[in-house]
Order: structure tokens, then C-alpha cells, then sequence
């Protein structure tokens, strides 16, 4: 025992030895120092939520994989039975909207149904839908106001309720540094929230105000949660990312109407695909004085205006 | 230096190994956690395929010949009176209309609810200066009567209210007036759209004002006021 130090000094402590121990701490330090971001991460997100791919390149058994993982995690944090579905585009159709703002009062339900609708904070009242108090004779919606209140609508006024315009050319989508957002073929631009990194560059890039940004974890009572949901659409955000309005696409593309224009007390709102020629937004097109906002700006939005 | 050198290659070795451990780790942990979780909830997702499958199968073999209508809403009839009193037996009720105007004599001028002197005394009346017998059928008060002296019953009221709002009437066939709900795609489901009457009155028919309830607490929108609002809210 004599012959062995109580403690395990280095015997004959060379330059040599104490450089490369130096450097072995050095690199162990760095690596330390390098995957720290991801011991944070996953304080927050699971391993198979950071290791997801990006949803075009999921297979289908990914994807089914993904989806069962997000309603599982639903049911865990919210305690809300739901169904997410990965509704595709339906072939041959292209989405547009159309708003009457001849009738249109400013009455607000359509922000109302788009807050249920879609599962956003209930604290915040957050809503894909703003409706601006114009001034009559302008179409420049940033003249608007969002805060009025009270008995509407109000005699020198008109209303322009302002949602994703769903451009053919969305500065949004060429913006995003991580290709998080993009258009799809019946024209509706989605965001992939779990690819999102929450740069809010689309959130500057929209010249209609029309994306969101979670800033907190939603908040949404079990009872309130809309179960039907879908991956690209309002199935709950994880907070950090930013979302947009889908003109409910898993809605839409099951065939039915968006939920905003079916709580419209007015019947200011028209939607339908374009590309049937039949349809009541070619009519409206071919026979209607029609405005879209922010022409000037080339983003060619799906979104229509009309008097009456 | 080829000392310095060998110190700065078994840095760069020891980095990589270690960060090949830490792969090794992180996807073992990776594969634990997705095989609990699909595990419990893929029997959920076949089923929802499943369900969905057959639903869409349903569709596609019957929506191509036979696409769903535009179902318009319709009233359920000619207006009943809510009697105000009660009979001799204790009994109140809703009569029809013809229950007094069948004896009573229509006076074919009349415009306005200021010259009745007896009966509909609380109604307003604001749709333009048409006479009570432009629409209402003098010779029979159960049915309407158009323009040309058709009659027509009361759950065809559009018929009446398209000869003037012909514009209107336009729009709605084309889907541009009235709220509806449903489907736009007509070969997966119906769609609903509300009639003249459900949304405007037919005696005052201009849109009614509307007090705004719901408004997005918009952070950037928000007034000052409201915080103070709020503290107030949580001391309560």
C-alpha cells in the first residue's frame, strides 16, 4: 500500500502529457458546449418529434407514425379525444373566397368561428380574421381600424374583414429560410408547424397582416377542443411557430364550407373552386365589380372583394 | 510541430467518438419512445382509415350521377295570430288569419300602421310606401298575391319578393346573396341556404344593426386602459 499514493496524482507529470490533457478537456468541453441546445430541446419536444422529417418527404407509414403521435399527445396535454386527419388536395380544384362587403356589418362572428374553429388560445381570443372599420371610398385596408365596438354598423363606415388572401405569388413562402411554408396545388398555402422554426419572417413578409405567431402555449378546455382536426391545419399549435388561415382545409377539402362563412349572420361570404365554371365564384367574377387588396403588390391573391 | 500536430489529431478523434456515442444514445432513445407511442394508438388510426375509406368509396361510386341539391329553407306556412286573451273556456291559442279577415272588408289603400285602428297596432312597417294588399291576398289572407293578381302561398314567399329585388334574387340563385351552410361541393354533401325571410323582415326589411361581441385581444390593438381593467377583474 506504501508503495501507491492515497490519491492518483500523476507521477512524472510531462509537458507532453499535460498538453494533450489539455486538449482532451478542450475537446470533451466543446462537445459539451455543442449538444447543450439539444438537452434544452428536450426539455420540450421529443426525440421523434425532433428527429421528424419534413412533411413532403414523410412516407405514408411516417406520416401515420406522426399523426398517432399528435393525437396521442393531445390527449395527454389537453385531454381532448381527436382525430387528425392529412387531408390532401382534392384534384381539380382551385379554393377562392369571396366577401360581399355590400352586406358585410362588421359584426365579428366569422373571427368568432375561426377562434372555435380552429382550436386557438382561448386567453387571447387569437383568430386568423381581422375585421377592419374602413373609411368609405378606400380600399387601403391599412386606413382600417380593428378596435371598434359597440352597435354596427355605423353609418360613414364599411367593413372589410382581412384573412390569408391565399396568393398565386406569396411573399410568405419565398421568405421562409427553412421552406416550412408553401403552396399547395388547390391553391391554399399551408405551414408544416412542426417544421417551423419561428423566425416570423413570413409573419413580416405578409403585406395582409394575415399570419400569426404562437406565442404561448394555446390554451384550449378540453370540452372546447374541435376534435376534427387536420395535420396542415388546425390541429393545435405548439407554441413558437407561426399559422396561418387554411380556408379550413380539413373542412374544405372534405367538401364543406369554411367555418367562417357558414357563421356569417349577413351571407357576405362566397367560397368555391374556380376552376368549375358553374361555379358561384365565376359568376360573382363575371357579373360583380370586384376588388382584391394590395393589387399593386403582384401577390395575385385568391381572395375577392365585391360591391353590390 | 508533428508533436503539436498528433495532440491536435487525438483531440479531433476524441470529439468524434464521443459525439458518436452521443448519436448511438439519442437513437435508441429515439426508437424506445416512437414504438410506445404508435404502439397505443395505431388500432385508433386503422379504424379512422378505415371509416374513411369506405366513406369516400360510398361517394364516389353514387355522387358522379346523382350530386346533392341546394336545399332552400322554407317557411312552414301562413302566419298564425297569438291571441292575447283567453275564450270563455280559459283557453288561449293561434288563429289563423283568415279567421278575422274572411268577414272583415279589405280596405285596398292602406300603407301605413298608423291608420289601422284596431289590430296589428305594434308592427313596424318600413318597406318603402307599398299598400298592405301589394302582397297580401285580399281575396283569400291564408296565401300572398303577386303583382298580376296570382296568388301564391305563404312558403313561396321568394316568388313575391323577387318581383321587385330582382337583382337580388339573381345573386341568390348564383350563390352570391344569402348565408348558407353545408357543402360547396355539391357531390359530397347538400347545401343549405336560408330563405328572403330568414334573414330580413318582410314588413321592416333592411338588415338589423348588430352589437360586436367577440374581438381578438390583439396585443398591438389592445388600449392602455385594459390592463387596468384586468388587475381589477383579478382582485374581484
Amino acid at each position: 500500500m506504501t508503495n501507491h499514493p492515497s490519491l492518483p496524482i500523476i507521477e512524472n507529470f510531462s509537458r507532453r502529457a499535460a498538453v494533450k490533457g489539455a486538449f482532451a478537456t478542450l475537446g470533451a468541453g466543446a462537445f459539451v458546449a455543442a449538444i447543450s441546445p439539444l438537452r434544452q430541446a428536450a426539455k420540450n419536444t421529443t426525440a421523434a418529434e425532433f428527429m421528424q422529417q419534413h412533411y413532403t418527404e414523410l412516407s405514408p407509414e411516417q406520416k401515420d407514425e406522426v399523426i398517432a403521435r399528435l393525437e396521442a399527445e393531445t390527449k395527454e396535454k389537453y385531454g381532448a379525444d381527436v382525430t387528425i386527419g392529412d387531408d390532401r388536395p382534392i384534384p381539380g380544384t382551385k379554393f377562392v373566397y369571396a366577401i360581399n362587403l355590400s352586406v358585410c356589418n362588421g359584426n365579428g362572428k366569422c373571427v368568432e368561428a375561426c377562434h372555435q374553429e380552429n382550436n386557438h388560445d382561448r386567453a387571447t381570443n387569437q383568430s386568423y380574421i381581422r375585421v377592419l372599420e374602413m373609411p368609405k371610398g378606400t380600399m387601403d385596408m391599412e386606413q382600417g381600424s380593428t378596435t371598434y365596438s359597440g352597435v354596427v354598423p355605423k353609418d360613414d363606415k364599411f367593413y372589410l374583414p382581412v384573412q390569408c388572401q391565399q396568393c398565386d405569388e406569396p411573399p410568405c413562402v419565398d421568405v421562409c429560410p427553412v421552406k416550412a411554408t408553401w403552396k399547395e396545388e388547390d391553391g391554399i398555402v399551408v405551414v408544416d408547424y412542426n417544421w417551423c422554426i419561428g423566425c416570423r419572417y413570413c409573419e413580416a413578409a405578409c403585406p395582409y397582416h394575415a399570419r400569426r405567431f404562437n406565442w404561448k402555449e394555446p390554451e384550449v378546455p378540453a370540452k372546447e377542443v374541435n376534435p376534427d382536426q387536420s395535420y396542415l391545419s388546425n390541429r393545435i399549435r405548439p407554441v413558437g411557430v407561426v399559422e396561418k388561415c387554411t380556408y379550413c382545409l380539413h373542412r374544405t377539402r372534405r367538401g364543406k364550407l369554411p367555418a367562417c362563412l357558414e357563421a356569417c349572420p349577413t351571407g357576405a361570404r362566397v367560397f368555391g373552386n374556380i376552376l368549375d365554371k358553374d361555379s358561384n365564384i365565376r359568376w360573382i367574377l363575371q357579373n360583380k365589380r370586384v376588388y382584391i387588396l394590395k393589387e399593386e403588390l403582384g401577390t395575385k391573391p385568391a381572395f375577392f372583394y365585391y360591391f353590390d | 510541430m508533428p508533436r503539436i500536430a498528433n495532440l491536435i489529431f487525438a483531440g479531433i478523434l476524441c470529439v468524434i467518438a464521443s459525439m458518436i456515442v452521443a448519436a448511438v444514445l439519442q437513437s435508441g432513445f429515439r426508437a424506445d419512445s416512437h414504438t410506445g407511442r404508435a404502439d397505443a394508438s395505431q388500432f385508433i388510426q386503422e379504424g379512422i382509415e378505415t371509416q374513411r375509406n369506405l366513406r369516400l368509396a360510398a361517394e364516389g361510386t353514387e355522387s358522379q350521377e346523382t350530386p346533392f341539391p341546394v336545399i332552400v329553407r322554407k317557411p312552414i306556412g301562413p302566419p298564425r295570430i297569438e291571441l292575447a286573451g283567453t275564450d270563455p273556456q280559459g283557453r288561449t291559442g293561434s288563429v289563423a288569419c283568415s279567421t278575422c279577415h274572411s268577414v272583415r272588408k279589405p280596405n285596398l289603400e292602406n300603407k301605413t300602421v298608423a291608420t289601422l285602428d284596431e289590430f296589428h297596432q305594434g308592427m313596424e312597417f318600413s318597406h318603402g310606401k307599398v299598400a298592405c294588399y301589394a302582397c297580401h291576398n285580399p281575396k283569400d289572407s291564408d296565401s300572398l298575391r303577386l303583382a298580376d293578381g296570382t296568388s301564391v302561398a305563404y312558403q313561396d314567399v321568394m316568388t313575391m319578393c323577387a318581383q321587385c329585388h330582382s337583382k337580388q334574387a339573381e345573386s341568390f340563385a348564383n350563390g352570391a346573396h344569402g348565408g348558407m351552410n353545408g357543402h360547396w361541393d355539391l357531390s359530397r354533401g347538400p347545401q343549405m341556404k336560408n330563405n328572403c325571410i330568414d334573414c330580413h323582415d318582410p314588413h321592416a326589411p333592411s338588415y338589423p344593426k348588430m352589437i360586436v361581441g367577440f374581438k381578438p385581444k390583439d396585443r398591438f390593438n389592445a388600449p392602455v386602459e385594459d390592463h387596468h381593467d384586468e388587475k381589477l377583474e383579478v382582485k374581484k
